[in-house]
């Protein structure tokens, strides 16, 4: 029972921190810049704002455009409860492996796009189509990535993953060095980042996250920029503890569940930071530049994959 | 006792076929055939399913057929497995089927002639599984093959279509033509045409490789693996909905059952070279087919498409089952078979469900072409949910079946560090890539469907006439989505049910399915991988009514407001401003830009005409370099050939002379 109550737990403090780690981000990057910029808690007042304006929807939008935040956003909590953030065998994490959170990714990411074609507007269509163009390489490159490290540790638990890194002897793989570089591409682009798409933007000719979000307001529009800042989150959690896993609770105690809580918190925020950077020295590339970085990605993750292969198993 | 009921089901397919000649209301008629084809599918269904759960084998040896060689008939859990899938798709297409023609406004000849052959393609479906020889196996197939190239050329009225089922006749024959030449082999072998007989012969591996060869040439021209695909996108669009229906859903999978019974069951001994070739046309059919069917904007074409790439996901398992089996780990070769088989129960309901779903699209709209559909959802709300469903399924998205099958796929693909070879393992794992990749840009393909035929304004005026369809035709799709959701929902307890195919064929079931509880799937083990849809599904509704529950419009009072949509200030958007098919697959047409032979055609703007106008067309490479080469070198040897034709009598006499004196010299 217990159990349960730790993944309520887990996945409540998730959804509580997400808006803080894009905060951080936003603010690191202004530091960086010499720019004042909004204080890191920012993104709460944005959210609150947004659930208390009103609702205005197109005239021609569907069921569909109006359960989509919804479904967005619940697909993207329930990720949360099943990756490992601060403490080792959730009862959820046993429910979904790492397939099936890449599953609930492109769930998501499919009714998000169904609902950018809903209005007939130029721009939901541009959207869907860019953000589906780019998921379709990433989403293999990711997978692949992924299926480098299942084959390391003979599964796609996400719980024994990090168990076994744990538990092992700390040995360098050096396959796990191309997944981890792939990974985090994969989740620049996933999380619509620079170089791949710019949250900040609303120009017509670059965005693509936005234009499909563009004809929602209100509490819709809340739920959808929370789901995308948690799903930034989660992806930040996935690599830092499948490649860093020292802090992450083995036991259901207060105290290493604090520590972990603490240690994932110190990760986020040096791959918030790291984020930061890189989006601080890179520019947003043109939208058929983008296969270019998504190959990288894929390469990097065939390459990892081969080195499995040929140096690793025995 | 289950075997004749399986034969009273292939009686009653043949007596719809004949059961609406006599009767004159054609409306009667189209009722009772379709009555007739619903009840044997039930039976056939039933028969099939208790038989694999089960687990037994029947045989049957009827007194029709050679007078050496009598009809053997034989039903064990794979034929139980495929009779169900056929049997239980056919009971909810002839749910669709009357009303569809009825409303189609069909007339007595064409309705006619429709039953007669829709009765005798089923039966001949039905009996290709039930066959336990060569010679009924044959019968058997060509009925099937012959009667469905009646029903692909139903409207015959138009030239393409004539051409279509012509192509999809000579493919189909060429096909059957590698089966004999295969049975031939096992046969020479075995001394006899019975299947038993086949499965005791002795083969040297070269012959092995030869039946394997001709078997898999024969029985992939019938699935439509790629390069021998070219049939479907040809066949598909042109005949009526409910029978592409059929014959993508249901005889695809006839083709399938027989190249696993042939490889399985009648050779027997799995070689790894097998394993590689059919892994590797799976993942090009699998590519290529997704590729292609994203760029096609004919709705019916497109799905035709998809067929080949489903074919190739199923390959896929097989071909990891055949390396599997081949360095003797059958509890993962039974994974692998078992991942191949649930794609087949899978793509067989959902891709039944998009094309009934397109048919009544098609029927309502009058439209083929996805660039004149648009807004679809508000005029028919039942067709476009269970359309979605049928979407998100074969997208192969969480909960629904095809996530399953993909799952259960990638599962077995990362058992390959088991495999000795290291090229293997690596092979096998960019195969995985390649499932990725495929499944990916599905999920593509079918936002684009969705999005364009449901979604947004309609593009033309035809969409505005589209009414919800009937009942009867609601009821199958509605069928068909339910069960979608239901396999996606418990596989556990379908496949635990399906642990006899594998032991029949492999000797090992899965090596650890919980059996005890219906909630978790764990194919290698509990520790390796698990997933547990009922409890994802749960999750999503209760995150779901909490965030509606915190956020409900009636708790804060807040009215929602309807307004138009941000047209940046340049007045009405227009129904032409919207993305089309076309334009929604652009930028996957420019980032794998060799994959396609592109005609693309730009007239600019003139004084006359304004706008300019623009004009893309997708051929299909299979065609450019391999089809049509080999049509023009018949055509030239046959040219050739003629020349000895000059139509001279005297020509004609000196040859029979000097055929006359050739012969002679040799006789002597």
């Amino acid at each position: 029972m217990s159990a349960w109550i730790l993944a309520i737990v887990q996945t409540v403090l998730l959804l509580l921190l997400a808006p803080l780690l894009s905060g951080w981000v936003k603010w690191v990057k202004c530091k960086m810049q010499c720019r004042r910029g909004p204080a890191p808690w920012q993104p709460y007042r944005d959210l609150a704002k947004l659930m208390r304006k009103e609702v205005v929807l197109a005239e021609h939008a569907s069921p569909l455009f109006r359960a989509t935040p919804y479904l967005v956003f619940s697909v993207t909590a329930l990720a949360c409860s099943v990756v490992p953030a601060f403490t080792l065998g959730l009862p959820t994490a046993a429910m979904a492996d790492v397939i099936v959170l890449v599953g609930f990714f492109a769930l998501g990411r499919f009714f998000l796009s169904l609902a950018g074609m809903d209005i007939g507007t130029a721009f939901g269509g541009m959207g869907a189509s860019r953000e589906v163009t780019i998921s379709s390489l990433a989403e293999p490159a990711m997978l692949l990535a992924i299926f480098t490290l299942s084959m390391t540790f003979a599964s796609t638990n996400l719980n024994t993953m990090v168990h076994f890194t744990l538990t092992e002897p700390f040995q360098i793989h050096p396959s796990f060095i191309f997944s981890g570089l792939s990974l985090l591409l994969v989740a620049t682009a996933e999380c619509g980042r620079i170089p791949i798409d710019n949250p900040a933007t609303h120009l017509e000719l670059t965005m693509v996250h936005e234009a499909m979000i563009l004809e929602y307001s209100g509490r819709h529009l809340a739920l959808l920029e929370w789901a995308s800042m948690l799903k930034m989150l989660i992806f930040g959690v996935l690599i830092t503890n499948l490649f860093i896993p020292w802090g992450v609770a083995q036991t259901s105690g207060f105290i290493p569940c604090s520590v972990g809580a603490l240690s994932m918190m110190a990760k986020l925020m040096g791959i918030g930071a790291l984020l930061a950077v890189s989006e601080s020295v890179l520019a947003k590339m043109r939208l058929f530049r983008a296969p270019e970085f998504l190959s990288l990605a894929f390469i990097l993750s065939l390459l990892g994959m081969l080195s499995h292969v040929v140096l690793e198993v025995h | 006792m289950y075997l004749n009921l399986a034969h009273f089901g292939v009686l009653l397919a043949l007596l719809a076929a004949v059961a609406p000649l006599p009767v004159r209301s054609i409306n009667a008629g189209v009722r009772i055939a379709f009555a007739l084809l619903g009840i044997s599918g039930l039976t056939c269904a039933y028969a099939g399913g208790r038989v694999m759960l089960s687990g037994t084998s029947l045989d049957v040896v009827l007194p029709i057929g050679l007078p050496w060689l009598h009809s053997h008939q034989h039903l064990d859990p794979l034929g139980g497995f495929f009779l169900l899938l056929v049997g239980s798709v056919t009971a909810i297409v002839s749910l669709y089927g009357p009303n569809y023609l009825i409303s189609n406004g069909a007339d007595s000849a064409s309705s006619h002639t429709l039953a007669v052959f829709t009765g005798l393609f089923i039966a001949g479906m039905y009996l290709v599984i039930l066959a336990a020889d060569a010679f009924s196996f044959m019968v058997a197939w060509e009925l099937m093959s012959v009667a469905s190239y009646f029903l692909v050329a139903h409207d015959h009225s138009q030239h393409e279509n004539t051409r279509a089922a012509f192509i999809y006749l000579l493919m189909a024959q060429a096909g059957g033509l590698f089966i004999l030449l295969g049975f031939g082999v096992l046969a020479g072998f075995g001394d006899n045409f019975t299947f038993s007989a086949m499965q005791s012969a002795s083969l040297s591996p070269h012959w092995e490789h030869i039946a394997f060869g001709l078997a898999f040439i024969g029985f992939g021209m019938k699935a439509g693996i790629v390069p021998l695909h070219v049939w479907l996108p040809q066949a598909h669009p042109v005949a009526p909905s409910h029978i592409s229906a059929l014959m993508s859903g249901v005889m695809l999978k006839v083709a399938v059952y027989g190249f696993i019974r042939f490889c399985y069951d009648l050779v027997g001994t799995l070689h790894w070279q097998w394993g590689v070739i059919v892994l590797l046309a799976g993942c090009t059919s699998a590519l290529l087919g997704v590729l292609y069917a994203l760029m096609q904007h004919d709705l019916k074409r497109l799905l035709a498409y998809h067929s080949v790439e489903n074919i190739g996901i199923i390959y896929m398992g097989l071909g990891l089952s055949f390396l599997f089996a081949s360095n003797n780990l059958p509890a993962l070769a039974a994974l692998g078979l078992i991942a191949a088989l649930y794609h087949c129960m899978n793509h067989a309901l959902f891709k039944s469900l998009l094309f009934l779903g397109a048919g009544a699209l098609i029927q309502q709209s009058g439209r083929h072409d996805l660039n004149h559909m648009g807004g679809l959802l508000r005029l028919m709300p039942i067709t476009g949910i269970c359309f979605l469903v049928g979407c998100i399924s074969i997208s192969a998205l969480p909960p629904f079946n095809g996530f399953v099958s993909e799952w259960l796929t990638f599962q077995t693909a990362l058992q390959g560090t088991v495999l000795e070879s290291g090229v293997i393992k690596s092979m096998v794992a960019v195969a995985a890539a390649a499932l990725a990749l495929t499944g990916a840009l599905a999920a593509a393909c079918f936002v684009k469907v969705f999005g364009i035929a449901f979604l947004g304004q309609p593009r033309t005026e035809d969409m505005l006439s589209a009414r919800e369809v009937s009942a009867g035709m609601k009821g199958s799709q509605v069928l068909l989505a339910l069960s979608c959701l239901l396999l996606g929902i418990f596989p556990a307890p379908i496949i635990n049910s399906m642990q006899a195919i594998p032991a029949a064929l492999l000797g090992s079931g899965l090596k650890s399915i919980k059996t005890d509880t219906w909630l978790w799937l764990t194919p290698v083990s509990a520790h390796a991988s698990s997933y547990a849809a009922p409890m994802v599904l749960f999750g999503i509704c209760v995150a779901w009514l909490a965030a509606y529950g915190i956020l409900h419009p009636r708790r804060r009072k807040i009215p929602v407001r309807f307004s138009p949509a941000w047209d940046c200030g340049f007045g009405p958007l227009e129904a032409r401003t919207q993305y089309t098919a076309s334009s929604f697959s652009q930028p996957i047409r420019r980032i794998f830009r060799p994959v396609w032979p592109i005609h693309e055609n730009v007239t600019p703007a003139t004084e006359t005409a304004k706008g300019g106008r623009y004009s893309i067309h997708i051929g299909d490479w299979a065609w450019d370099k391999l089809y049509l080469p080999l049509g023009h070198l018949i055509q030239r040897s046959a040219r050739i050939a003629a020349r000895l034709q000059g139509g001279n009598i005297r020509t004609y006499l000196a040859y029979s002379f000097f055929t006359l004196i050739v012969m002679l010299w040799i006789v002597t």
